[in-house]
């Protein structure tokens, strides 16, 4: 178990360092074609950042606000608090604000920049349907995901995304205006760039790759918190049988909304476990791995 | 000149590295010793709850009075032990019986089983008894983290010259690890 928790973080590193070297070698391929160097993607890098880690510093108020959560009473929801307190020091951490959210759907998320600025959020459903070894699985996944700081990483990704989306859009528009023309230092005319239609395509379809990318990260992720938990409550049976549950369980959990789909603990939309044909290409932008395979890889520890 | 510089850089990597793998050590012994006083704090909780809970058992079963007793005389034991961990073991054992045993007359008394009290007492003490359990369990991951720090190369070339030493894990005694019996 410690082997394949070592083995994910290493891979989820190397994702997201890929991840940023392609969004490199993209502003790189933007100043290529537009011709005006790095500034474009400095620009694109620093709006999205600015916007996302000031998302970021306030994760928890705002993913909180948006679901709708209250804070859970202690005498009312003892056995809830009980079990977060328990999971809390078996990881060192300090205890999270808990809340709960009214909503018939069993799901759980967890938020918050650092451990020491964290909430973890679940529904009604979610305590009527989960006996005690279950819930603790589901809260014991919540916790790893504040203990790996995967809301860093999360923000990250979309940093990243969002760069791409800037950059790409700020490029598409130069060369539109410039005709496809590159000025460069020492021109004394304009050349075409016969490279211009290719990097255009390019450019067009860069933020949905960005896009992938990042749901490879939150799906990587989310296979590290699986395993995160059970090496915090030494019984992967729990979590497995709350799995098995939410798998079981179709209803569309509506407190939830794309932005925040990532932090759930099951894909909170409706059309998640299709098989049609788009299967396939919806499977790339998927948050979360599929419950059938977290289900098998915790079965094998 | 050249050749100084390299010397020099070569030089401040060097203080630069064993800076860190020492407060590294220094950090991971606290988190451990940290460890060992977070599973009395919970020790020390549980056996705070019992009074209450004899208390609340008394007002509905009155006539318990064997169980009832043995609950508060193991409870007294444990805080009496000595502090080595076999003593330790063997007093927690007992008390963990004793609570079954008391626990089970909530299924006698039905009046005692629909007290709000009753249930959450029993709750708490669950609770607690698995918060016992996870602080053992961290404090075995932080000894765990700190020997291996401890032990790598090539912090283990200094870390001994320095007075860092390895620590134990908490091992269940013989004594804890035979299930206690219960008797209806």
């Amino acid at each position: 178990m410690f082997e394949l928790i070592r083995a994910n973080k290493r891979r989820s590193v190397l994702l997201v360092a890929g991840f940023v070297l392609i969004v490199a070698l993209i502003g790189a391929g933007i100043g290529y074609l537009v011709g005006n160097g790095p500034i474009f993607t400095v620009v694109a890098l620093l709006i999205s950042g600015v916007i996302a880690f000031t998302s970021y510093w306030k994760a928890d108020k705002i993913a909180l606000a948006v679901s709708r959560a209250r804070p859970a009473p202690e005498a009312e929801y003892q056995r809830l608090h009980n079990l977060v307190e328990g999971l809390c020091i078996a990881g060192g951490l300090p205890k999270p604000g808990v809340y709960v959210i009214d909503d018939p759907a069993p799901n759980a998320f967890a938020t918050g920049r650092n451990p020491q600025n964290a909430a973890i959020a679940v529904t009604s459903g979610l305590l009527e349907q989960m006996n005690r070894v279950e819930l603790e699985g589901v809260v014991a996944h919540e916790l790893s995901h504040i203990r790996n700081y995967d809301i860093l990483v999360s923000t990250l990704a979309v940093t990243m995304v969002g760069a791409v989306a800037l950059m790409t859009d700020m490029a598409i528009r130069t060369m539109w205006w410039n005709g496809g023309r590159v000025p460069r230092q020492g021109d004394h005319g304009n050349h075409n760039n016969p490279l211009a239609l290719v990097g255009f395509m390019l450019l067009l379809v860069a933020p949905i790759v960005a896009r992938g990318m990042q749901a490879t990260v939150s799906r990587r992720r989310e296979t590290l918190a699986d395993l995160s938990a059970c090496q915090l409550t030494r019984y992967p049976p729990g979590l497995i049988s709350a799995l098995e549950k939410l798998q079981a369980d179709t209803t569309v959990t509506h407190s939830a909304s794309t932005a925040t789909a990532h932090l759930w603990i099951e894909q909170p939309m409706a059309g998640v476990g299709d098989a049609g044909h788009l299967r396939r290409w919806h499977k790339l932008f998927d948050t979360h791995p599929p419950l059938e395979e977290r289900i098998a890889l915790l079965r094998e520890l | 000149m050249v050749v100084g510089i390299i010397i020099a850089v070569v030089l401040i990597g060097l203080v630069i590295y064993l800076i860190s793998a020492y407060n590294g050590l220094i950090r991971r012994r606290n988190q451990v010793e940290n460890a060992w006083s977070q599973i009395d704090v919970q020790l020390k909780r549980r056996l705070d709850l019992i009074p209450n809970l004899v208390e609340t058992v008394k007002g509905y079963a009155a006539h318990e009075q064997e169980t009832l007793d043995a609950v508060i005389s193991a409870r007294n034991q444990a805080i009496e032990a000595p502090d080595t961990p076999h003593d330790q073991a063997e007093a927690d054992g007992v008390l963990t019986g004793a609570l079954r045993q008391l626990f089970a007359l909530g299924e006698a008394y039905p009046d005692l089983k629909a007290n709000q009290n009753f249930l959450q007492l029993q709750e708490e003490l669950t609770a607690t008894e698995g918060r016992v359990a996870y602080a053992r369990q961290f404090y075995n991951d932080s000894v765990l983290d700190y020997n291996n720090k401890l032990e790598q190369f090539p912090t283990v070339v200094f870390a001994r010259m320095l007075r860092f030493d390895r620590r134990e894990y908490f091992e269940a005694d013989e004594a804890a690890r035979t299930a206690p019996t219960v008797e209806f």
